[in-house]
């Protein structure tokens, strides 16, 4: 669904990462470490055509990211859930009307209400759904985007430290969650410093572990 | 009644034509404008750039109402005046008693029935020369005592009238007779009556595009004050004219209100003016609307939402095809 076949980015003259590959296919389960400042965030965004790569090429259900028009692009974005390191949320609007964000923009808000209430029960966000997300904790902001990402049950499902500000019991209900919907066929990606995460993981589903390094990335092996 | 000015006609035709597609198209619109709460909520109420729309396209349809009641006013006096321009001469014979005033009169009035593009001619009588003079002369006059000039009302309706033929044949036949083909006073005011009512289109114009400007720059800095709501709507998949919607469905609307309400307190404005006849009263009584043209204002605040909904769809997409 996404591939990304020698891709390289850089910026003001100075190379973040180059010749990089990888798949996400259907079902694909992998996780995405490195160093802070390695490039993990910028790798994401290639994948959600935030940025395009300046060598090398994006690939996004058969389509080139960097020939895509804003409507394509907006398109293959409601196919992916994101949950961005920073959360972005609409500060006016109730946690709840946030998760639902994506179905409304694609016109499919019916869609939202037993979904919304068994996801916030999931998450343990019921009681802070009407709040504003300026109002909530660290955690409970990445809990929330967690759910906005996957309202709409998407295909990709790539999620940028999803647990960093998260204790350990809730980190692994949300592991579940991602283990979940992996089973039902949707390629997840999680970025995370978390070692203790990977190894849950690693008991339920078959996870490839990428590590971004000196602009390279690497298979890891059992080692970690 | 009067017909509508061409322009408004033309406007209110285009809202009747192809009734079919007319209908649809309409129906969209309003569905456009119902909206999706939802969706709208997603972009935040824009308090100053909202208030300012509402207040400036308010204060323009008032503008505009007055323009289009100068448009439509100086039209109906242009019309008014170059019809009776054409239409009506006076001669004026000089006072005479007794068998000598009939047979001048006699005299004269042969003569026109012998002029080609004369279609009638009449003497006033003793009473009609009375009522042309008692606003001047105040009533109980004693017409008989005074050397008053015998007026004939000439209707003429035809182009091949010569009114310098006809002036050489009554120098010729009824001396001291006078000619008076109202050209010569009142063409300047024909004139100067269509070019008002030109300048009132153009004012309307200048309105319009005014209003346009203005909405523009308020849509885009609605715009950019939501640079990073817009980032986080594209961030999840929004389409740009899904976004462009939610900004061009408040600036339409807020528009389209504003100006109803400047439109309504235009036309009450107009309504208050102290009226007068307009044909004694004369040009500025006359500023006003007359029959159906009560109608036409009626327009503007469709013509300002018209005007919002293209200048912030413009801007929207504009400005987000830029951004990011
Ligand atoms: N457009 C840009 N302009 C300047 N610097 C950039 C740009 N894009 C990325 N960087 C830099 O590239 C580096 C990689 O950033 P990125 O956010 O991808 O790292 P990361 O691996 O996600 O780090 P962390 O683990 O801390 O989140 C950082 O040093 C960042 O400052
Ligand atoms: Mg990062």
């Amino acid at each position: 669904m996404i591939e990304l076949d020698g891709v390289g980015y850089g910026y003001g003259g100075r190379t973040l990462f180059s010749d990089l590959s990888m798949a996400l296919a259907p079902g694909s389960f992998h996780f995405l470490t490195g160093p802070s400042g390695a490039g993990k965030t910028t790798l994401l965004k290639l994948c959600y055509a935030e940025l395009t790569a300046t060598e090398g090429r994006v690939t996004l259900w058969g389509r080139d990211a960097a020939a895509m028009d804003r409507d394509a692009v907006a398109l293959a974005r409601r196919r992916i859930g994101v949950v961005h390191q920073d959360c972005q949320f609409l500060d006016h609007l109730p946690v709840s009307e946030n998760i639902l964000l994506p179905l409304t923009v694609a016109g499919r808000q019916d869609e939202g209400g037993q979904n919304l209430r068994e996801l916030l029960a999931w998450v343990g966000l019921t009681a802070q759904a009407g709040r504003l997300p300026p109002e909530l904790s660290g955690g409970e902001r990445q809990r929330a985007a967690l759910a906005r990402a996957v309202i709409t049950s998407p295909d990709v499902i790539l999620a940028d430290e999803p647990t960093g500000n998260i204790d350990w019991e809730m980190s692994q209900r949300l592991l579940t969650l991602l283990i979940e919907l992996n089973r039902m066929g949707k390629a997840v990606l999680i970025a995370t410093h978390d070692l203790n995460l990977i190894r849950a993981a690693k008991a339920h589903v078959a996870a490839r572990v990428l590590r971004l390094r000196d602009g390279r990335l690497l298979q890891a092996g059992a080692d970690l | 009644m009067r017909p509508l000015p061409v322009p408004v006609a033309r406007v209110l035709g285009l809202l009747a034509r192809a009734p079919a597609e007319g209908v649809r198209q309409g129906r969209r619109f309003v569905a456009f404008l119902a909206g999706d709460p939802q969706a709208d909520r997603a972009v935040p109420p824009t308090g100053f750039t909202a208030s300012l729309t509402l207040l400036t396209s308010g204060a323009m349809a008032f503008l505009a109402v007055f323009a289009l009641a100068l448009a439509l006013a100086t039209g109906r006096l242009a019309e008014r005046w170059g019809e009776e321009l054409a239409e009506s001469a006076t001669l004026r014979l000089p006072p005479a008693e007794g068998d000598a005033a009939a047979t001048q009169v006699a005299a004269a009035l042969r003569v026109l029935d012998q002029t080609p593009g004369v279609g009638e001619a009449r003497a006033l009588t003793a009473d009609e020369n009375r009522a042309l003079l008692e606003p001047w002369l105040g009533p109980d006059l004693p017409l008989e005592a005074l050397p008053v000039p015998q007026l004939v009302a000439v209707t003429l309706d035809g182009e091949d009238f010569d009114a310098e033929g006809l002036r050489a044949r009554l120098a010729a036949e009824v001396p001291g007779a006078v000619l008076d083909d109202h050209t010569a006073w009142r063409a300047p005011l024909v004139v100067a009556a269509g070019r008002m009512r030109a300048l009132g289109w153009l004012s309307l114009l200048l309105i319009a595009g005014s209003t346009g400007a203005m909405i523009t720059l308020a849509a885009q800095a609605a715009l950019a004050a939501n640079a990073q709501v817009i980032r986080v709507l594209r961030l999840v998949g929004a389409r740009d004219i899904t976004i462009a919607r939610a900004f061009v469905r408040r600036f339409t609307l807020r528009a389209g209100w504003g100006a109803a309400a400047g439109t309504l307190a235009g036309m009450l404005a107009i309504l208050l003016l102290p009226s007068a006849d307009e044909s004694s009263g004369g040009f500025l009584t006359g500023l006003g609307f007359q029959g159906a043209g009560w109608l036409a204002p009626l327009v503007i605040p469709v013509l300002a939402a018209g005007t919002a909904f293209a200048a912030t769809r413009a801007a929207a997409l504009r400005t987000l095809r830029t951004q990011s």
